[in-house]
């Protein structure tokens, strides 16, 4: 052959626009994460290493309020998307289509093809109505709110795992007896664990980076950390927002990562 | 089918609605139900002080692009404030489809052809800013393009602008973020069908004498079309009904669709107009995604 490293696939200059592609998918997110560890102001300007800014962010009250809340709801949201997410995929998946299956298939995946900014004030609508009938403020709204847009995230590698499982198992079970419920506690749930853990965890991931239909639906008062630096961005930028950015994306890389193990070592 | 399996499938698709019923309720209270009480509103007219008063009226639909003249009373006009915002949406989501193709395609080649093990990795790093907060990545582009951001205090130090470059709060902004947050929707249906894909067939092509040129048009590009053709409508339609980064990057000034209905919900007191703004965003979203389907789903039969 006269040209050795002739590779069919290669295209010219292919490589290099990929490369500069992830370059720049990257600077900002580390130029970010970086200078929240600035001892100066700037995000241009590196005076040393400090955290003071992780201090400045963690000594304010509304940010631990905001935290608190986003914890909250997310973790309630994410409790109950997963429950009615698990139980909708068992439903719809592993029997013969039925009529219907695509009206609930579409339901459930609505949120997914809704834009945000539409959905935030359907909700404004919907909930400013109830608030003036009944005078509750509380944060049971933003709960369900966010527990409606995560049902699709944790319904989908939940149905994922159960279109891939074999019914031998739970065949077998019924042959010996087991009553239904003992072979959903005993077979199905252990084989399909992962599969809610990882939807769970997407689900908090994407109830924890709203921004848009909280902003809409909480009521005043009620700022998460993502509409609390929405907020504080409006007020022109200092390097706490850095901090507490920081701590969100190191969050979601933590889960991201989890939940690409937990899907992968089942291949 | 016997009686007995007809009984059995009868019970079957009970239980089927029964395991969905939570999960139907919830998002028929908290997504659907909203939307249909919202398109009610956009036919109601505007109350003084924002909501709605309960007469019907078209002024919510007619708003999107007339106003009334406001020296004659009766007699109306294209507005063009709303004209320009509809048509900023259009021509930004537009450049962002085509920019994020443009450099989304050689992206997703340069993963698919790595050996596996890599792949995976590769596609690691596309996934984690599509994962990660769109907030934190819009102020993230914030960071960078603004007056005293990192690209002009290191294109200052460099010598190659005497003066700060004034991106940040322009069209041009909104774009970059665009772009920018919405890059990964591009990458990862491209890679799915360049995954596909016979690599055998470029070495059949090469051994034919067909030129790079001719690979690349006959057989690189008829196959990546479908992957091409869902990463735009998963980046048309997002950055349609942007909210966030126009609010960030575009300063108040440049807004786009999202902002307009987000306004007449505050400041505008236009509630009806908002609704109708709304409910016509979500209809040209779901012919998008109508075509998408369609699209996707001849491509599954066919592959």
């Amino acid at each position: 052959m006269a040209n050795r490293s002739f590779s069919a696939s290669h295209l010219p200059g292919f490589a290099t626009i990929a490369i500069l592609v992830f370059v720049a998918l990257y600077t900002p997110i580390l130029t970010m994460a970086i200078y929240s560890f600035n001892a100066g102001t700037s995000v241009s300007d590196w005076q040393g290493f400090s955290l003071n800014w992780y201090a400045v962010a963690w000594a304010n009250d509304d940010v631990q309020d905001a935290a608190l809340r986003s914890l909250t709801v997310a973790s309630a949201a994410t409790l109950i998307a997963t429950t009615v997410a698990t139980m909708a995929a068992l439903g719809t998946t592993r029997r013969r289509a039925f009529r219907g299956r695509g009206v609930i298939e579409l339901m459930i995946n609505q949120p997914l093809m809704v834009p945000d900014i539409v959905t935030a004030v359907s909700l404004l609508i919907f909930v400013a109505a109830i608030k003036v009938a009944t005078g509750y403020q509380g944060l049971i709204y933003l709960i369900v709110a966010h527990s409606a847009f995560c049902v699709p995230f944790a319904y989908l590698p939940i149905k994922a795992r159960l279109q891939g499982m074999d019914l031998a198992l739970e065949t077998a079970a019924a042959d010996l007896y087991a009553s239904p419920w003992a072979t959903f506690r005993h077979v199905t749930l252990p084989l399909l664990l992962p599969a809610i853990i990882a939807g769970a965890m997407l689900a908090f991931v994407i109830s924890l980076d709203d921004v848009v239909i909280t902003s809409f639906v909480k009521s005043g008062g009620q700022d998460t950390l993502p509409t609390y630096m929405l907020g504080l961005l409006r007020r022109g930028t200092k390097p706490d927002v850095n901090a507490i950015a920081t701590v969100l994306l190191g969050f979601t890389v933590l889960l991201l990562t989890l939940f690409f193990l937990l899907t992968r070592k089942r291949d | 089918m016997s009686a007995a399996e007809q009984a059995q499938s009868a019970t079957s698709v009970r239980r089927a609605w029964l395991l969905s019923a939570p999960a139907l309720v919830l998002l028929g209270v908290a997504a659907a139900g909203p939307l249909l009480i919202m398109l009610v509103y956009s036919f109601l007219s505007p109350g003084e002080y924002g909501n709605v008063v309960r007469d019907f009226s078209w002024d919510g639909w007619r708003g999107i692009l007339w106003s009334e003249d406001i020296f004659e009373p009766g007699k109306f006009v294209l507005a063009d404030a709303h004209l320009t915002i509809v048509w900023r949406s259009i021509k930004l989501s537009l450049a962002t489809t085509l920019l994020t193709c443009l450099i989304g395609f050689p992206t997703a080649w340069f993963i698919a052809t790595k050996p596996p093990n890599f792949r995976v990795l590769w596609l690691f790093l596309i996934t984690i800013p599509f994962w990660t907060n769109l907030l934190i990545r819009t102020f993230a582009v914030n960071e960078v393009i603004r007056q005293e951001g990192l690209l002009n205090t290191y294109l200052l130090w460099a010598g190659v602008i005497t003066e700060p470059l004034r991106i940040i709060y322009t069209d041009t902004a909104i774009f970059v973020g665009m772009a920018y947050v919405y890059l990964p929707f591009m990458v990862l249906p491209i890679y799915a069908a360049i995954d596909r894909f016979d690599m055998r067939l470029l070495e059949a092509a090469y051994d034919l004498y067909a030129s790079r040129w001719q690979v690349l048009r006959r057989i690189i590009l008829p196959i990546v079309k479908p992957g091409i053709i869902a990463g735009s409508i998963l980046v048309f339609v997002p950055s349609l009904g942007a909210y966030v980064i126009p609010r960030i990057l575009g300063g108040g000034k440049n807004m786009m669709i999202g902002n307009f209905i987000d306004l007449q919900f505050g400041q505008g007191r236009n509630w009806p107009l908002g609704a109708a703004m709304a409910v016509a965003l979500l209809i040209v979203v779901a012919t998008a995604l109508f075509f998408y389907t369609r699209a996707t789903s001849r491509d599954d039969a066919h592959g």
